[in-house]
């Protein structure tokens, strides 16, 4: 057979090789290091390896199966269809970048650990953070993790969250907290928005968290400022946590509203949707918290020449010194989707990032102002919204989506499918790539579904 | 020279990116938001132009060390070449493009993919069934030690400990305890293997499992891998295997085969996904037929009218690792290198990745301390204890490689080796290269002797040189804006 082509070896390197090792053979050398009674006999039942172009083949055909993909997608939720600059690609195309490891020798890892101390640096800007984390495996984690702060530094076990939390943040954050032996207690939300009575009457000694998604899972813009005392005053801490940043264009940072610790989902920022992953989470939170955080975090140093260079700061929080002791399992980030994100949000800039974000917010509210027009169509919630927003249908959600991806049209999500008592109603998400014209295409397409 | 932050090449008014035109009428925000949740001070982006942003990164770029410029040797990291078809073919728009909550009819390639990815995964692994949502090697294990308690706790007794050996990886233990459960080390004997005999007093009906990676981070096979499992196996403990390391056993010895009752893969590792500069990674859990139903959902399932499902009719299912279905990017690469590489191809991958580090061994081990002489599997472990004669440290040796255009290893782990040096060549380098590496270990040992300062002072062919650890603890500069205040 053929060599694999990523084996540089030839048969004379290999019997140079064994002869250097002093065995006679390949099998001597694999009977030494395994008992050959435990060796897998036969061949591994998988198919044989196919050539590079038989491969691509298989793989075009694979993507060219994929309809979704190329239809004008309003699908929110917690991933979002947004331009990618091609800048982002080009630089996360190089090798230096994606063909590194974890910067373990900070000598020749200078241009990862610059790019993350960036990436926190911009974290913090958009969130009002004190102190960011290199990022987190997506979204729902980085909420799961926040909540474990939260239990290990207040030494308490009741995590209130907020209806308005995406419902598979919360099936994660229920996974994590599972072995903690910790409970959970929605807040309600009522005409779209947290209850900030029932929070009142929840938050008490036991409270070590409550979790505010803003914008909600709904598109909701909270007024996150009436929670702050409320949590503050029972002694448990503030999680904000934002799935849909690009709303910090135009919205207030939780930091100004004194959240302890943001989480959040950076996807949208120059990560494509890739069905579902990898994504981005981060996670940011006032100083006084950062010796129990999750994940690597970089500072800025001296070398012995008295330039300026970046190493992995706070290890001791870590697994790999504190081993049973550490604030958290995790042990990488999700540097290639932090290192887009960076690239991204330099390419917009300040400028560019509020000018996105001031369109999107304008885009959802053509979008829905012409889409309530239709009759039987209204806002599930009279209340104000980002970018997103639910509509309540005269029939299941399920039926129009059909109906529209007849058209090439991606409608929205069926919330049904995560809130089953909510099957006629549609959340709609525009995009920067959507313009006018597309959003006058989805209204006819909604008309003529309906 | 310091290289320029994007913060120190900002000038207002400077833009990277052509915006699309306003088409649709402008709203105040002001007017339509809560008065108290309008953005009033700026978002502390930077404002730069595109050549100059490119330039930027294209610089950074240049100060990493990297696969595809020379040897990675980072033992347990798996630091091999990553096949360019691999990235070729994940760029596709079908993939890229897919939203995770696109129709099932519209997204059945990708489903496909994640159908068969796991099957081919359940075969090399020789298990029943798997999950390819987490994210990682460690939130594999998280999620595999979480299926372990869902099980026992349907069981009836959620028991209280895992039995991990001193040589485990950090996580291990960070993992049992994030599961509910407390770790208990023990002691590998001389050999560097589990002892049977320190695993015997805790039998007990408390024991959830053992957690084990093999071969371990010596690089050495646990051989009495079947006598663990039947010895667990008798008080209802499960074993769990890490497969940090499966790079070895592909097509070798399959864990299922000889009594894993669940394994984490990395796909960043044995499978050749990028490692992105520390992520995103990928780590399927596959377990044993009587651990399926607890499997985190959705799960990927094949129905009689031969389309794919995602399926969320998973009632004792341990829940969710991940908002979605997983690092499904990540996924593409994978498939595309196994279906590349084939059965026989995996198996050279693994022989020729045992060899390497063999030979790399076999040329070292006189001039290093070698502090466990089993026969290693495709990583070994070296001291470097005894050049603190010479006043010099096992950190002197790596940053020395550094200069000699070199990663270094990983160094001081496992912890049961004194200042450890794990050495994983990996199967896609050549004898030419290798006997570079082993050239330059020699030189550096022969320096220790002669020159220990030059060692102490190095690297000095390097973008930075050593860098000052304590003082960016002891006064930490977290981002941009702290480096203005200071």
């Amino acid at each position: 057979m053929q060599n694999f082509s990523h084996l540089p070896n030839t048969e004379a390197d290999r019997r140079k090789m064994l002869e250097k090792i002093g065995v006679g053979s390949l099998e001597e050398l694999l009977n030494n290091a395994v008992p050959s009674e435990i060796q897998f006999a036969g061949k591994l039942p998988i198919p044989d390896g196919l050539s590079d172009v038989d491969v691509q083949k298989l793989l075009e055909k694979l993507a060219s199966m994929n309809a979704g993909s190329g239809m004008k997608d309003f699908i929110g939720g917690g991933a979002y269809d947004m331009y990618v600059p091609a800048a982002v690609d080009e630089i996360s195309g190089r090798p230096e970048f994606y063909t590194a490891y974890t910067p373990y020798q900070p000598e020749v890892s200078q241009g990862t650990l610059t790019a993350i101390f960036e990436f926190q640096s911009m974290i913090c800007g958009l969130t009002g953070m004190d102190v960011a984390n290199a990022s987190m495996y997506d979204g729902a984690s980085a909420t799961a993790e926040a909540a474990v702060l939260a239990i290990h530094k207040t030494g308490r076990k009741r995590i209130l969250y907020s209806q308005g939390l995406n419902p598979l943040y919360l099936e994660v954050v229920r996974t994590y907290l599972h072995g903690f032996d910790a409970e959970l207690v929605p807040v309600p939300i009522k005409d779209g928005i947290t209850d900030v009575d029932a929070l009142k009457k929840l938050a008490d000694e036991n409270t070590a968290c409550f979790i505010l998604q803003n914008p909600n899972f709904f598109g909701i813009v909270e007024d996150g400022t009436q929670f702050d005392e409320i949590i503050h005053s029972s002694g448990g801490l503030y999680v904000v946590v934002v799935a849909d940043p690009t709303s910090l264009g135009i919205l207030r940072p939780p930091g100004e509203y004194n959240a302890d610790v943001v989480a959040g989902e950076g996807q949208q920022f120059g990560n494509y949707l890739y069905f579902g992953g990898p994504y981005l989470g981060f996670f940011a939170a006032k100083k006084e918290f950062v010796r129990s955080m999750p994940g690597r975090i970089i500072g800025a140093t001296k070398d012995v020449d008295g330039r300026r260079g970046f190493v992995m700061v706070f290890q001791t929080r870590e697994q790999h010194i504190r081993r049973a002791r550490a604030t958290s399992n995790i042990c990488t980030n999700q540097q290639l989707c932090a290192l887009r994100a960076t690239v991204y949000l330099a390419l917009l800039g300040a400028q560019g990032f509020y000018a996105i974000s001031k369109l999107l917010f304008n885009r959802a509210h053509y979008l829905a102002d012409k889409l309530t027009e239709i009759d039987g169509v209204e806002l599930l919630f009279d209340a104000p919204f980002f970018r997103e927003f639910a509509i309540k249908l005269p029939q299941k959600a399920d039926e129009i989506i059909d109906e529209m991806s007849q058209v090439g049209i991606l409608a929205g999500l069926n919330v049904g499918k995560l809130i089953p008592s909510m099957d006629d109603v549609l959340l709609v998400a525009v995009s920067d790539k959507y313009g006018k014209n597309d959003m006058d295409e989805f209204v006819v397409a909604m008309r003529n579904a309906l | 020279m310091n290289t320029a932050l994007l913060w120190e090449i900002s000038k207002p008014g400077r833009i990277g990116i052509n915006l699309p035109s306003r088409d649709v009428p402008e709203l105040d925000e002001k007017k339509h938001l809560p008065d108290n949740m309008v953005r009033a001070a700026g978002n502390g982006l930077p404002e730069v132009s595109e050549p100059q942003v490119v330039r930027h990164f294209v610089e950074l770029s240049s100060k990493n060390h990297h696969v595809d410029k020379g040897l990675y040797p980072l033992g347990s990291c798996t630091m091999k070449y990553n096949p360019k078809l691999s990235e070729r073919v994940a760029a596709f728009s079908g993939f890229a493009n897919l939203h995770p909550f696109v129709p099932e009819d519209f997204a059945q390639g990708a489903l496909e993919l994640m159908f068969r990815l796991g099957e081919l995964l359940c075969h090399i692994g020789g298990l029943d069934a798997i999950t390819l949502q987490p994210s990682a090697g460690a939130h594999g294990e998280f999620a595999g030690l979480s299926i372990i308690r869902r099980y026992h706790e349907a069981r009836g007794n959620p028991r209280k400990k895992v039995v991990i050996p001193d040589s485990s990886h950090g996580t291990n233990p960070a993992s049992i305890v994030f599961s509910g459960w407390q770790p208990i080390e023990i002691k590998s004997d001389a050999a560097g293997r589990i002892d049977i005999d320190a695993l015997k007093p805790h039998l007990d009906e408390d024991l959830a499992a053992l957690m084990v990676t093999n071969p371990n981070t010596l690089g050495i096979f646990e051989r009495d891998i079947k006598k663990v499992a039947e010895m667990l196996h008798s008080v209802g403990a499960q074993l769990y295997m890490d497969g940090a390391n499966m790079n070895a056993l592909l097509g070798i010895v399959r864990p299922g085969d000889v009594g894993i009752d669940a394994l984490h893969y990395n796909l960043h590792k044995t499978f050749s996904t990028p490692h992105g500069g520390g992520g995103p990674g990928s780590g399927p859990v596959a377990v044993k037929e009587h651990l399926a139903p607890f499997l985190p959902k959705p799960t990927v399932v094949h129905s009689e009218d031969g389309k794919y499902h995602l399926n969320w009719d998973v009632p004792d299912s341990l829940g969710k690792m991940n908002a979605f279905w997983g690092a499904f990017g990540v996924m593409v690469k994978a498939f595309s290198y196994i279906m590349n590489a084939g059965a026989e191809g995996l198996r050279k991958v693994a022989e020729n990745a045992v060899l390497n580090s063999n030979y790399l061994m076999a040329s070292l081990k006189d001039d290093y301390e070698l502090p466990y002489r089993s026969t290693p599997m495709h990583e070994f472990v070296l001291s470097g204890e005894f050049l603190k004669k010479f006043g010099v440290k096992t950190l002197d040796v790596a940053k020395q490689l550094l200069d000699f255009g070199f990663h270094a290893p990983t160094v001081y782990f496992p912890l049961i080796v004194h200042e450890a040096l794990m050495i994983e060549p990996t199967e896609t380098e050549s004898i030419e290269t290798l006997d570079e590496f082993i050239k330059a270990m020699k030189e550096i040992r022969k320096m220790a002797e002669n020159e220990p300062d030059r060692l102490h002072e190095a690297p000095k062919n390097t973008p930075v040189h050593r860098l000052d650890e304590v003082s960016a603890n002891k006064q930490p500069i977290f981002k941009w804006q702290d480096m203005i205040e200071t």
